[in-house]
């Protein structure tokens, strides 16, 4: 366990972690020897927490992505699970298959049976071969878009979990339409007669993202990105150096704070201190009540007035001289 | 002219040089371009083939050897798809700001602007085929790729609305490498804009021809381009989601050599249609003559 959680810490939290090993060893040492480093232990922590203070209190956009591609952050069924009950899986695009990189079925949220629907990555290396680490092929968004149009006859709302690398890029993906399968979940969210909640719990990755988040209220988890391409290819592309992704991330203004400033999204969702993977059950929380809040305030408004403010939030989005 | 698409050209080889002939085997990539005085001749991307420009131009930019289809700049295709070339341009002046402070991003502007002599990467007009009026967005992968950010989507989403409020059909013509990144989440945020125009329109009952041709990729594939109620593709256009490279890199195996190529997309039922430059403007007259000119009665 102290091993899995090493290997799973950002490097930039370090020096943090070691300061707290060391309060943890000096702790135990008073303990076996009896000696009273009351004073010590409380100087140590009060640097604890301003190193803490520090080092979360500035994540840079790099930063951020790491955090947003934890391994140990809560995927999409962690989130139904815990903010839900009676979930249904369902599976299958009923023209191919069924993509494991997208899961969805149906779940009662409060009193309210909902249709639930998101990327989901592996927690271990076998389920996110099976599950391409949450990359999508054609068939799971069509699975997506199938759940949709069954919550818009059924008169249940839609939630959508968003975190995504990007759309699989592979032959069986171009074989099959990736880029008509995304296109067609764009054109059908956008006049969906049911309300759509969707929110960004990790790596909101370009059109594979986008394929799940047209919605009437977008969120985004304080520590994760939305991007129309990761840092990593973004450098690649334009300053072919695949590892300035630190810059990109920067010059791509990815993190919520800015996606939220540009007036793309409609809110952030609080993390607990150091990321969702620190306090999961905290995190899910949080997302509960915010998709909850938004949903109530959604259900009041007729389908059309809905599709019709939908599309007025997405017309207004760009900025251009003339 | 009809005569002129015919019109024999005169050269047809003697000018073949050893680069040529050592590219077409593929064996270098490095041979400098032939010396013949700039803009008299161009040459075929796939065959080698040198034509005179002006005969090439005569051929709808048409490789006379091969069938490659050049690119056309936006202002060729409404050119030569209208009737008697003549339309009218929308949004003629609205260029792009840099929403992201993106490094570079207003000099690449202004080089782009310079070297295509185009403010942005599609022209949006009015104006009709076969006797039929309609709008047509015609990208224009000169500037910046034909890439989309926030002008190329308003503009879309605008003639779209123009369409809808005049019931007319709208084509586009789609040329583009996709997301424009200098402007980042906004040039994604496109691509739900334009479609979310794009399904007030059909649910009006508006006809709308997606035409996919040289190069159309990345988010303009994963949005207006595959949303045709008719999806055609000009022959041999590569038309993909991800690009090669990047494929190639994930799955480590090599790509069939018609990959993301219209015949490609056609085979594998992604278009209606692939249609031969030279045939486009009577074909899309007679899809228009088909829907009564391209708009649901009431």
């Amino acid at each position: 366990m102290e091993v899995a959680s090493v290997a799973n810490d950002l490097q930039f939290e370090q020096p943090l972690l070691e300061l707290k090993k060391k309060i943890e060893e000096l702790r135990k040492f008073s303990e076996q020897s009896g000696l009273d480093f009351t004073d010590e232990i409380r100087k140590l922590e009060e640097k604890a927490q301003g190193l803490a203070n520090n080092i979360y209190g500035e994540l840079s956009a790099w930063q951020r992505t790491q955090i947003a591609r934890h391994a140990d952050r809560p995927t999409t069924l962690d989130y139904i699970r815990g903010m839900c009950s009676d979930f249904l899986e369902l599976h299958g695009d009923r023209a191919f298959g069924d993509d494991m990189a997208i899961v969805g079925g149906i779940a009662k949220l409060g009193n309210m049976p909902v249709t639930v629907i998101g990327h989901q990555k592996g927690h271990d290396t076998k389920e996110n071969i099976a599950r391409r680490w949450g990359m999508p092929q054609p068939e799971g968004y069509r699975k997506a878009l199938r759940l949709m149009k069954q919550a818009e006859k059924f008169g249940r709302p839609v939630v959508c979990f968003i975190d995504t690398p990007g759309a699989y890029p592979g032959i069986a993906s171009e074989e099959r339409g990736i880029g008509e399968a995304i296109a067609r979940n764009l054109i059908e969210m956008a006049a969906l007669r049911t309300p759509i909640v969707c929110v960004i719990t990790g790596e909101g990755g370009s059109g594979g993202a986008l394929a799940l988040g047209v919605g009437d209220r977008v969120y985004m988890l304080e520590n994760t990105v939305y991007g129309v391409i990761s840092p990593e290819a973004g450098a690649a592309l334009l300053w072919k150096d695949a590892s300035q992704g630190q810059r990109a991330a920067e010059a791509f203004k990815i993190t919520a704070s800015h996606v939220y400033k540009f007036g793309l999204i409609d809110g952030i969702i609080e993390e607990p201190k150091g990321g969702a993977h620190k306090d999961q059950a905290a995190t899910i929380a949080a997302v509960k009540e915010q998709v909850l809040a938004a949903l109530h305030e959604l259900l009041e408004i007729p389908a059309d007035v809905l599709i019709e403010q939908r599309y007025q939030k997405y017309k207004k989005m760009g900025h251009y001289a003339e | 002219m009809l005569k002129d698409i015919f019109h024999k050209k005169k050269q047809r080889y003697a000018t073949l040089t050893s680069q040529d002939v050592a590219e077409r085997l593929g064996r270098t990539r490095t041979a400098p371009d032939v010396s013949v005085p700039e803009g008299l001749m161009s040459k075929c991307k796939r065959c080698g083939e040198m034509t005179f420009t002006k005969e090439l131009e005569k051929n709808l930019k048409i490789c006379p050897k091969c069938e490659y289809h050049f690119p056309l700049t936006a202002a060729e295709r409404l050119t030569m798809t209208f009737d008697e070339g003549r339309y009218f341009e929308y949004d003629a002046g609205m260029t792009a700001v840099d929403p992201l402070e993106f490094p570079d991003y207003q000099e690449k502007i202004k080089r782009e602007q310079t070297k295509s002599g185009v403010n942005e990467a599609v022209v949006t007009a009015e104006g009709t085929i076969g006797g039929y009026p309609v709008i047509i967005g015609a990208m224009d992968s000169t500037y910046f790729m034909g890439s989309m950010g926030s002008v190329v989507g308003e503009k879309i989403t605008r003639a779209i609305e123009m369409a809808q409020s005049k019931k007319y059909p709208f084509i586009i013509f789609t040329a583009s490498g996709g997301a424009r990144m200098q402007e980042g989440i906004f040039s994604l945020m496109q691509m739900a804009k334009t479609s979310a125009a794009l399904a007030r329109f059909s649910d009006a009952g508006g006809l709308y021809i997606a035409v996919n041709t040289y190069p159309t990729t990345g988010g303009v594939t994963a949005s207006f381009s595959m949303l045709g109620d008719l999806n055609i593709a000009e022959p041999g256009a590569l038309i993909g989601f991800a690009g090669r490279r990047i494929i190639e890199q994930t799955i480590r195996q090599k790509l069939p050599d018609d990959f993301q190529t219209a015949e490609f997309l056609l085979k594998h039922g992604m278009l209606d249609m692939v249609v031969n430059r030279k045939a486009m403007r009577q074909s899309l007259a007679t899809i228009l003559e088909l829907h009564g000119g391209g708009f649901r009665g009431e």
